[in-house]
């Protein structure tokens, strides 16, 4: 095993723009879950559900939940693409192997795969942004900070995922990971409510979630409740994003160069 | 001429399991080189190392004179690779396909759309510029690829069994392209497992089995030194083996037993006939043919080249 030091080049943005290019002939194909899922979640949660319900911190529940759910559609989007997305071109189409043929390092096709993962985030979340926007659940011009925040967390989900993918490269895998990692921080990370009203090890627990810190981020941010102490979570995404980076490239590595 | 690959005692591998033992070979300038064996052979591992996809476990190993553990950006802005499954984006069309490739080697776009223009002329894909590559027949998505490989005007092109899949038309087809790319001075690197192929384009090959060489040369000289001009096949109740062998000692310089099939290596094949005239009532068939690389190959491991055996 050797733990040579990563060989990044420029060719990062090559390999961006090569998924780029294949995302435009097919993003009417991938829109479906990642656009309309939040959407039927906003509809029969917020106003269905919420006509039922308290207001939550000082919040009806529909401006509650709008924000929580453009974090997880994002968190959602770069965890399909990192690894659904990712096993598919390096194990079923080769695009990696063909990628490797040109003057780009196994360095520079995973990290240009993480930064579309973050991409997807962005585009994502941005999109259900505006859509809330649209249903006039924005309520402050901080909101323009989403989409940043949504690039940090998506370069971290992408890591997570990409980890997985190297760890367990098996297609079936996947239904694991979203059903014991993805799906519990979808649920209990405050995007449905706060958690104050649970028991204290789950509060303790959602402080290592990392979509806690981007739906604490997201929904003051839209709500325009800015201030220092939003500069923990924020914190806390960069130094795990920082600190868990460079192991989707190293395992992805280990597994396509032999 | 100069050596443009150049692998000394090259070993590969693979969890302390070697399946290159230390092979040794070069290739020259402008020549086709071709690496010969059948599955399992250790072909593609080498042609791995070359274009530096996998590393090498020991052994020297230059492209172009560069150490292939130490250039590798280097080396493989000056090759094409042409791997063995279809890495194709199979959602770009086929312009497409070739304008993203070229942008990892920075391609300026006008450049690179020329140099696609170009190449699908010469390859005949001109009319499907705007099809999906994934509506495309197996014989043009390997010319396709091909393509791709040569956008950066590479100085060797390296395919990793270019025509295995392909029917006998797209084979060929294929093989001309080959062969006037080379009439334009690029050097090619191929793997194959057909010996046709292997004739049909290779001005010097090594014969791989198990990771290690048996043997190196000109395809004609090959078949020369170990079988001869022609052969003489005769399918037969084994139990004449030995009447056979007796009958025709005078013309036989070597023989070799294959299932129900004896191979004569004949002094003289007309000869060898007339003498066996008293026995060939007994033969089931008997055919005086060329000899091929396959019957090379066969004598020099004691199979045939693509046997169910050899599979990886």
């Amino acid at each position: 095993m050797n733990f040579r030091k990563p060989d990044l080049s420029w060719l990062v943005w090559r390999v961006f723009q090569r998924n780029f290019q294949v995302y435009r002939k097919t993003w009417k194909v991938s829109l479906s879950f990642n656009f309309f899922e939040p959407l039927f979640y906003l509809g029969a949660l917020g106003f269905g559900l919420g006509a039922y319900v308290q207001q939550m911190e000082g919040l009806p529940y529909l401006n509650y939940l709008a924000p929580g759910l453009i974090a997880s559609s994002a968190m959602f989007a770069t965890a399909y693409e990192c690894t659904y997305g990712s096993f598919v071109r390096m194990a079923y189409q080769k695009t990696y192997h063909a990628i490797l043929a040109t003057p780009a390092s196994i360095e520079d096709v995973v990290m240009g795969d993480l930064i579309y993962g973050a991409f997807k985030s962005v585009l994502y979340g941005t999109v259900i942004l505006l859509v809330v926007a649209a249903l006039g659940l924005v309520a402050s011009p901080w909101a323009l900070l989403v989409p940043p925040v949504l690039a940090v967390s998506g370069l971290l989900f992408g890591a997570l995922s990409m980890i997985w993918t190297g760890l367990v490269p098996n297609i079936d895998s996947f239904n694991y990971f979203f059903s014991l990692i993805i799906t519990p921080l979808f649920l209990f990370s405050g995007v449905f409510f706060p958690l104050k009203g649970m028991p204290a090890f789950v509060q303790q627990a959602a402080w290592i979630s990392p979509l806690y810190h981007v739906v604490n981020l997201t929904r003051d941010l839209v709500m325009g409740r800015a201030g220092v102490h939003l500069i923990g979570d924020l914190v806390w995404l960069l130094v795990a994003t920082i600190v868990l980076l460079p192991a989707p490239v190293f395992l992805v590595r280990r597994l396509v160069i032999k | 001429m100069e050596d443009v690959i150049y692998a000394r005692d090259l070993v590969k591998a693979f969890n302390g399991k070697e399946v290159v033992k230390g092979i040794s070979f070069s290739v020259r300038q402008g020549e086709c080189f071709g690496l010969l064996g059948p599955n399992g052979a250790g072909k593609s591992s080498t042609v791995k190392m070359i274009y530096c996809f996998l590393p090498v476990t020991s052994g020297i190993l230059k492209v172009l004179g560069m150490d292939v553990q130490e250039k590798a950006r280097e080396i493989k802005k000056k090759i094409g690779v042409v791997a063995q499954e279809n890495n194709l984006d199979n959602e770009l069309t086929v312009l497409g396909n070739l304008l993203v490739y070229a942008s990892f080697f920075n391609l300026p776009k006008r450049e690179a759309r020329l140099k696609a223009e170009e190449l699908l002329a010469f390859f005949g894909l001109e009319e499907y510029q705007h099809k999906k590559v994934e509506t495309l027949s197996g014989g043009m998505k390997r010319r396709l690829t091909i393509a791709r490989a040569l956008i950066h005007s590479p100085e060797i092109l390296i395919l990793d069994e270019p025509t295995t899949g392909l029917d006998p038309q797209a084979r060929h087809l294929v093989w001309q392209r080959l062969r006037s790319l080379k009439e334009r001075g690029v050097t090619l690197l191929l793997t194959t497992h057909y010996m046709d192929e292997a004739v049909q384009l290779c001005d010097r090959l090594i014969i791989i089995d198990m990771g290690r060489i048996l043997e190196s040369g000109r395809p004609r000289d090959l078949i020369g030194r170990h079988v001869g001009e022609t052969l003489l096949e005769i399918r037969g109740d084994p139990g004449i083996w030995d009447s056979i062998l007796e009958n025709g000692r005078a013309y036989i310089k070597e023989h070799m037993i294959v299932g129900d099939t004896i191979l004569l290596y004949p002094t003289d094949g007309q000869a060898l006939i007339q003498a066996l005239r008293p026995v060939s009532d007994r033969f089931f068939h008997q055919t005086l043919r060329p000899a091929t690389l396959e019957d090379v190959f066969l004598k020099l491991t004691g199979r045939g080249l693509v046997d169910e055996f050899s599979e990886a």
